[in-house]
């Protein structure tokens, strides 16, 4: 597959989870709308991994594994990923234990 | 059409509309559930690249763990389509209209690159392959590695703080 239909179906992706995040009040919603702009982003890492692989394989000193730091990245991202969902829970379990919402206008509140 | 091409498309078609189903749907359960689906959908995709252990991971991590903490809140709080706050219809209306202008920049910037001479391999190479990813994990990113232990520990003793009732 040529290299910008990947790179245009992960900026469609990315741009739902824009407007999920400005559309939405609900922060649950919102922190998924997040996630779904991280998955974006790592579909093009995967994508641009696979690039110059026949490049690299028939170059005249050949690489080991081309392309093989942008999955390992994806492989972080995903693992900052798990532990953000942890927490950012955890923060919105509190925030609805103690205003019964979580509607992100009264998020607010938090600096009191 | 090949059949990777073929599927290519299915899965592009099936991770956007899911993706617009999870911003669009009123009842926060159905969201978490199309957003299962847009994994899924993307995991077909790194499979297509032939990342099969990221592929396998994101389901796993995603679909798997992450979701259903996602489920697990929403069932907890009992939010359903009445208690689901909505924002002004201008406001909303905004929000469209600022994010289909991101994609019109996006897309207006790089639809010209030399980009479109490049092939995405699909279906073969052994880099996404479990061994040699943890051949180079263990080798030369053992240290982000051990890092990434520390980072989870720490986040598991803040969840665990935050989450306490004072």
């Amino acid at each position: 597959m040529p290299i910008n239909y990947y790179l245009f179906l992960a900026i469609a992706l990315f741009s739902i989870g824009v407007v999920g995040v400005l559309t939405r009040r609900n922060a649950i919603i919102i922190f998924m709308c997040i996630e779904l702009m991280l998955n974006a982003v790592n579909l093009l890492l995967v994508a641009f991994s696979k690039m110059h692989y026949k490049q690299a394989a028939a170059a005249a000193i050949p690489i080991a594994n081309p392309g093989i730091d942008g999955q390992l990245f994806v492989f972080f991202i995903m693992v900052v990923a798990a532990a953000e969902v942890s927490v950012g829970l955890a923060i919105i379990v509190m925030l609805y234990r103690n205003i019964h919402s979580v509607d992100i206008n009264f998020l607010n509140r938090l600096k009191h | 059409m090949s059949i990777s091409a073929i599927l290519f498309w299915v899965l592009s078609v099936a991770a956007l509309f899911s993706a617009l189903m999870v911003v669009t749907s009123r009842n926060p359960i159905h969201s978490v559930i199309w957003l299962i689906v847009t994994f899924f959908a993307i995991s077909g995709h790194y499979i297509l690249l032939n990342a099969q252990f990221l592929a396998v991971v994101n389901i796993i991590v995603y679909a798997g763990a992450i979701m259903v903490l996602f489920l697990f809140v929403i069932m907890l709080m009992n939010l359903n389509k009445e208690s689901e706050p909505a924002r002004h219809r201008w406001l909303q209306l905004a929000g469209g209209v600022s994010g289909g202008a991101l994609l019109l920049v996006l897309v207006a910037a790089l639809k010209d690159t030399e980009l479109k001479s490049q092939q995405s391999l699909m279906l073969e190479g052994n880099t996404g392959l479990i061994k040699t990813l943890g051949q180079e994990l263990f080798s030369n990113y053992v240290i982000p590695f051990e890092l990434s232990s520390i980072l989870f520990l720490s986040a598991m003793v803040g969840a665990v703080l935050i989450g306490k009732k004072d």
